[in-house]
This record gives C-alpha cells, sequence and structure tokens, in this order.
C-alpha cells in the first residue's frame, strides 16, 4: 500500500492537502462494506449465540455461560486442539522446506522447469472434497491401491489406526498445498536480485552456500507469509477430513472445526459450537499476531520481501 | 423491397419464435429427475401460492420411484389441488430440512424418520398434530400396522402419518462362502464366536462393517442389549431412568461386542468404511466377509450390484441368533418401524387440506403396496403379505412380514429415537468403543451424562 500511495497522492496535488486522506478513503468502502456485513456482523452474532441455548429450528433463549461451562469443561475440546496444533505442525514441518526448495528450483528459467512447474500445480486445480474421495479409494484397504496392485505393503489399514490417519491426513494436506506454497516461493526468490548472487560467486561461494547466505535469509518475509496462510489456514482444515475420516477412527483426527460442525449441526447444540467457533477465531488472531511479531516491528520496511 | 423491412421482419420472426423455444425448453426441463410435478408451470418452489402443496423426501432408488408414482397418481386425480415433489440426498436432506424450517422456507409435507427428530419438530412447534384427524379417519389407522404408530407419537399424540415401509435389520450370510468353510449359520451369539477364528484361518473376514457411518456399529448393539437384556434396557434410557447405560446387562452386551472385535471379527480396516459407498455389501458379494448384520434395504442394492449373487440364492439371511442365558426374546428385531410424513404447521389451510387428502387418498394405496413388494419391501399395510404372490423375491419378502409382525419387541434405531443431541453422543461413544479406545464401563459413564437430554 504505502509504495503505492505517493504517486496517486501527487497526481491528485489539486485537491487540498486536508482531503490527502479523505480522498482516498472512499476506495476502501466497498471492502470495508463487504467485510463489516460478512465479516464482523456474523462475529458479533456468533458471539451472542455463544450465550444462548438453541437447537437451530426453534426459539434462542439467553442462557448465560451454560455453553461456554459445558465446552470448556469438556475433554473433547483439548483433544480437538491437540489434534488441531499437531496437524498444524506436522503439516507445517512437511510443507516448508518441501515447497522452499521447489519454490527455489522453479524460480529457475530454465524451459523444463516452466513445463514441470505446471505438473507441480494439477492438485491446485482439485477441490478439497474430490481429492478426499480419491484418496479414500485409493487408500481403502479391500479394494484400494495396495488390493489391486497386490502390494501387501500398501494394504495398511491407512485411515482406521489413529497414528497412521492422522500421518494420512497430514500427507494429502501437504500433497495438496505444497504447489501454492511453491508459487510463493518461486514469486519471492524471483524478487531477490541477481547482483547479490554475482557478489557472492566473485568472493567465491558455492550454491549450497548461496542458498543458505542469501536465498533464506532473503526470503524471511515470504517465510513467514507462507507459514501464516499455512498455520491459519490449517485451523480450518474441515472438508478434507470431513470426507476422509468423518474425524474417525473414534476422535483421532476430529479437529476443532469438525467438532465445531458436529456440535452445531449433528447434535444440535448451537450455543457450544458458536462458543468453539469464538475460540477458533481467538486461536486463529493470536498464531496470525504471533508470527507478524516474529517478522520484526514492521513488514513493509522491507523492500525485498516476496508476496 | 426496402432492407429495413426485411431485417426488422426477420426481427420479429425470430422474437416470435423465442418464446416457442422457451416453452420447449422448460417442457424438457420439468421431466428432470427432481422435480415431479406433473405440470411445466408450477415447477420449482412457486406452488406454494394456490391450493396445492409442496412435499420434500429422499432421492435413492428403488424408493425415488415408487415416491414420486404416488404424487403423479394423486395429481392426476386432483387437477386442482396438485402437489409438488422434490427429492434431496439422505444426509443433504437432514441438513436442508433443518435449515429450512428454521427460516420458515420448509415444505408442506415433511418426509422424517420418526422419534427425536419429529420431537425436535414437535418441540420446536413446526408440525401439527394429527391425533383428531386420526380419530376422524379411523380407516386410515387401522390399515396401518399399531407398531408403526409408536415413533410417530410424541407426549401421546400423533404427529405424523407412517408412511412407506418396515425395514429390520438381519444378519445376511454368504452361502458359497460357508459351503466353502465347510460351516453352518450361526444360531447362538457362542456360535458367532466360534465361526470367527475358522473364517480368519480361511483368510475371509468373518463380518462385514462400514464402521465409519457409526450407525451401522449401533445396529450390533441394538441387538446385543435386546437378546441380553430384553428390550426395557433400552427403553429405561428412552425413558430417562438415572445411569440405565450401566445396566449389568447393557455392561455384558458391549464387552461381548468388544470381544468379538478383539478376536478380529470384523474386516480389516472396518473404521474407514462407510456404508453409503455400499463397500460393506460389495465385501460380502465378492465373498471378502462371510456375514453382515444391516438393514433389509440392503437386498436391493446388492441385488442391483452383485451379479447373480442374489438372484442365483446365495443369498443366505436369518434373524439376529439369541444369546445364550440372555432374557430377550430371539424374535424380536430392530430397524425402521416406518418412514413418516408429518404437516408444517406453518403451512396454509388449504395445503393442509391437500396434503391430508393425500395422506387419506394416495399414501400406501394399491398401486403403492404392489410397488414395495416388487421392490422387496414390505409396506406397512395390514394383510400386505396376501400381495406377495410368487415371484423370485417371495421367500425373502415373507421372511421380512414374518420378522414385521412376529416380533414382540420391534424396537425403532436408537440414534433415531433418541433425540440428535444424545444421539451425536451415543454415536461418537460407538465409535470409541468400537476402536477399542474406550472400555465398556467408560461407555455407560459418558453416556448416562446424556440421559434426558
Amino acid at each position: 500500500m504505502s509504495t503505492l500511495a505517493p504517486p496517486v497522492v501527487k497526481g491528485t496535488r489539486s485537491a487540498n492537502s486536508g482531503g490527502r486522506s479523505g480522498s482516498l478513503g472512499w476506495l476502501v468502502l466497498p471492502a470495508l462494506l463487504f467485510f463489516v456485513t460478512f465479516g464482523v456482523v456474523p462475529l458479533f452474532g456468533v458471539l451472542f449465540l455463544s450465550f444462548t441455548r438453541w437447537d437451530g429450528i426453534g426459539a434462542i433463549h439467553p442462557d448465560g455461560l451454560n455453553a461456554w461451562r459445558s465446552v470448556l469443561g469438556d475433554p473433547q475440546l483439548l483433544h480437538s486442539l491437540g489434534v488441531t496444533f499437531l496437524i498444524m505442525i506436522l503439516s507445517w514441518l512437511v510443507q516448508t522446506p518441501a515447497s522452499l526448495l521447489l519454490g527455489t528450483f522453479l524460480a529457475g528459467h530454465q524451459r523444463y522447469r516452466g513445463f514441470l512447474a505446471v505438473l507441480y500445480f494439477i492438485p491446485l486445480l482439485l477441490s478439497s472434497a474430490a481429492i478426499a474421495i480419491t484418496w479414500k479409494a485409493l487408500l481403502d484397504p479391500n479394494f484400494g491401491l495396495g488390493a489391486g496392485l497386490g502390494l501387501s505393503f500398501l494394504q495398511q489399514d491407512w485411515l482406521g489406526k489413529d497414528t497412521l490417519a492422522v500421518g494420512v491426513v497430514v500427507f494429502i494436506v501437504s500433497w495438496q498445498f505444497i504447489p501454492f506454497h511453491s508459487l510463493i516461493y518461486q514469486g519471492g526468490v524471483r524478487q531477490i536480485p541477481r547482483s547479490i548472487y554475482e557478489a557472492a560467486e566473485i568472493v567465491g561461494a558455492g550454491r549450497l552456500r548461496q542458498f543458505f547466505s542469501i536465498t533464506l535469509p532473503q526470503l524471511k518475509y515470504t517465510i513467514i507469509t507462507s507459514s501464516t496462510l499455512m498455520v491459519v489456514g490449517s485451523l480450518t482444515f474441515f472438508d478434507l477430513i470431513f470426507v476422509l475420516t468423518a474425524g474417525g477412527p473414534g476422535d483421532a483426527t476430529r479437529v476443532l472445526a469438525l467438532d465445531m460442525y458436529k456440535r452445531g449441526f449433528m447434535a444440535n447444540l448451537m450455543g457450544p459450537a458458536s462458543a468453539i467457533a469464538v475460540i477458533l477465531v481467538l486461536v486463529g488472531l493470536g498464531i496470525a499476531l504471533g508470527l507478524r511479531r516474529l517478522g520484526g516491528t514492521d513488514q513493509t520496511d522491507s523492500m525485498l520481501e516476496g508476496a | 423491397m426496402d432492407p429495413r423491412t426485411t431485417s426488422r421482419r426477420s426481427f420479429l420472426t425470430f422474437a416470435a419464435g423465442l418464446p416457442v423455444a422457451g416453452a420447449t425448453l422448460a417442457a424438457c426441463g420439468s421431466s428432470g429427475p427432481t422435480s415431479t410435478s406433473s405440470s411445466a408451470a408450477a415447477g420449482g418452489g412457486s406452488a406454494a401460492a394456490g391450493s396445492g402443496a409442496t412435499y420434500w423426501t429422499l432421492t435413492g432408488q428403488p424408493q425415488e420411484d415408487i415416491r414420486k408414482a404416488t404424487v403423479a397418481r394423486f395429481n392426476a386425480a386432483n387437477a386442482s389441488t396438485k402437489i409438488t415433489q422434490t427429492l434431496f440426498q439422505n444426509d443433504a436432506y437432514k441438513q436442508k430440512i433443518k435449515t429450512a424450517l428454521g427460516a420458515g422456507q420448509g415444505p408442506t409435507i415433511l418426509w422424517g424418520w420418526g422419534g427425536g427428530g419429529l420431537k425436535s419438530w414437535v418441540d420446536a412447534g413446526q408440525v401439527d398434530d394429527l391425533t383428531s384427524w386420526f380419530g376422524e379417519n379411523a380407516d386410515v389407522k387401522d390399515k396401518l400396522f399399531p407398531a408403526a404408530f409408536g415413533a410417530a407419537t410424541v407426549n401421546g399424540k400423533i404427529y405424523a402419518m407412517p408412511a412407506e415401509t418396515v425395514t429390520p435389520i438381519v444378519l445376511f450370510y454368504n452361502k458359497k462362502v460357508f459351503e466353502k468353510v465347510g460351516v453352518q449359520p450361526p444360531q447362538s451369539w457362542g456360535d458367532i464366536l466360534d465361526l470367527v477364528p475358522k473364517f480368519n484361518a480361511a483368510k475371509i473376514a468373518p463380518f462385514s462393517l462400514g464402521g465409519q457411518s457409526r450407525w451401522t456399529n449401533m445396529m450390533w448393539l441394538e441387538f446385543l442389549f435386546d437378546r441380553i437384556g430384553g428390550p426395557e434396557v433400552f427403553q429405561a434410557v428412552f425413558d430417562g431412568e438415572k445411569d440405565a447405560w450401566s445396566n449389568p446387562a447393557a455392561i455384558q452386551a458391549l464387552t461381548e461386542m468388544q470381544k468379538l472385535i478383539k478376536a478380529n471379527g470384523f474386516i480389516k480396516g472396518f473404521s474407514s468404511i462407510t456404508a453409503d459407498s455400499n463397500a460393506d455389501q460389495a465385501l460380502l458379494y465378492t465373498g471378502k466377509a462371510a456375514m453382515m448384520v444391516h438393514g433389509a434395504w440392503t437386498d436391493g442394492g446388492m441385488k442391483g450390484s452383485g451379479g447373480d449373487f442374489v438372484t442365483g440364492g446365495h443369498l443366505g439371511y436369518m434373524n439376529f441368533p439369541g444369546v445364550d442365558g440372555g432374557k430377550g426374546d430371539p424374535s424380536d428385531s430392530v430397524g425402521n418401524p416406518a418412514q413418516y410424513l408429518s404437516i408444517s404447521s406453518k403451512a396454509t389451510d388449504a395445503e393442509k387440506e391437500t396434503a391430508k387428502k393425500f395422506f387419506k387418498t394416495a399414501v400406501l394405496d394399491a398401486d403403492e403396496q404392489k410397488a414395495w413388494i416388487g421392490a422387496g419391501n414390505i409396506p406397512i399395510v395390514q394383510g400386505a403379505d396376501s400381495l406377495i404372490g410368487t415371484g423370485e423375491d417371495a421367500d425373502w419378502l415373507k421372511f421380512q412380514y414374518s420378522i414385521a409382525s412376529g416380533a414382540k419387541s420391534f424396537a425403532q434405531s436408537w440414534d433415531q429415537a433418541l433425540s440428535p443431541t444424545a444421539a451425536e453422543v451415543l454415536l461418537d461413544n460407538i465409535a470409541k468403543l468400537f476402536q477399542l479406545s474406550i472400555s465398556p464401563e467408560q461407555f455407560a459413564t459418558n453416556l448416562n451424562a446424556t440421559i434426558g437430554q
């Protein structure tokens, strides 16, 4: 924003100086209106519902703190939070190095890399539900890939054992989103000025040294951007897990978003479900703010940030 | 000729042609699979106007065609008060009807499963009390199985018209697999436990199960509770008695259940198989599993997909066997005693009249009964066995009729009998019980907390 603003202000010099912010302020109105109507208002609606008792059909009864008490006193909440963070951390650990390397690789200008880039991005074109249905069919121990090809090591009970199911979810999430994050890193790497690498070559730094001493530090803000998307995004994994395991086996993959859905729309407990929604929002905001802190005081200071 | 006139005339011709094209398109559209209103103009949700009525029900063959045919017959006989029918996929319907009722956009006639779901509609004041209507129309009431009214009754009043079919849960088995292994179908719970190692030794899973769907596991507990402790064990839960799940018979049933799971009684990976994909049926008819406890409705699916499995007589079926020393009667059954049609309290009087006329004259008329029999189901009409005849399904139909009419207790599926809130906790804990991650005692403690909800 700040890099865009000066030329525009220059162009409208004839306007009085007091209108400096006023002349541009209205630009934000459509987005603000949209955000307030579909973001802020529902948020307060959910906050209100979390203090009520409502089955989704009948009348809404005020219920004080009962919904909060029942949610916070339920061991299921801690379990779901644990599963959510476990999947968040594991998928970050798998996705970040893989997309960083792929993105750096794809940033080269050779022709075959362009071709590979197109191939890598295919999972991005598919909807989560379609991905889940396909993987579920492939991993079926009786009719899936392992049984079809007669490969016994593929014939595991992939989605029926607690640890395996969590692993499979992390794998599929990574498979789906690594292309997206590679794209972000590719953009980031291409923004790094060629001259820094040339200087490094002159002092005799090898490719590996260049990667760790130039590429990685220069990508700091790209890493933060991509990590924020990964971490906050993983709070809302719902469609994939819902179709793939429905939170099972037992409750091994029941993340917070799924717990909220089950309470609200299957058990008809809109109050506790709304309380979980509020918790989700708070956790998401907290993490996003924390990650911004990690990036220093003001991200916009850097001229060389990615994305 | 003046070119301008020509172009104008051709424009007019084109304009005149448009409505024709539009009408043709509309006519094509009305014959689509989901809306069966016979008049093209009334399609969509606009039928709320006038004295017609709207009716939401489920897709899925063969039931779908029978539901459409009944409405078509009613509409042919009542040209001025037509019913517009909209069909939804099962799970989508459960969400859709809830949202629509909450927003005051529901249909005139609501299709449902009775029990706890119906009670939530009643508590929200969404459906009409039909008790007095059944009083005035005793012939309609007397035509149907009395057992079907249990799940239509909330606080002593009838809020739904029982309709369609009775579907017991039965034990299916693959006769070919039994011959191959050289064993006999089980006569008791002990026989079942004895059969497990024999099938496992032959690399065949003893039982198929779509465990991710959760209610599939629940059917097992329904039978074990009944066979060990009789129908009063679950009745106590339903009546809201304190600590009803801790009944010793309940604990014993849960323990027996885990004994079967630990002995590898179910197909590998059962907890990731869904019943919606019919993979559990496929395991039975492909011979990968020897037996399956499932609803009678799966017969149609296995007939359609299983090659000559059903028509060639390879599918065996029996009522769930008794447990030695158990209190329950082995003739008892569980399942869906009927499906249910309710009338929205938000509908206009004219719409309600149309709906009642539909209940009285069209629902389960002679043609519909024949259609259900033809599809291998038992309509909930007294004496429906006289329609069975001698077709290829005759034995299967007589078997179902004997269970439905002979059962001393025909319990409704637990998840439908309980409130949606309690049902969700129940299904959740059943999934954990089958995963062996909680003990029978923990199961009872977790569920005792939901009694009365």
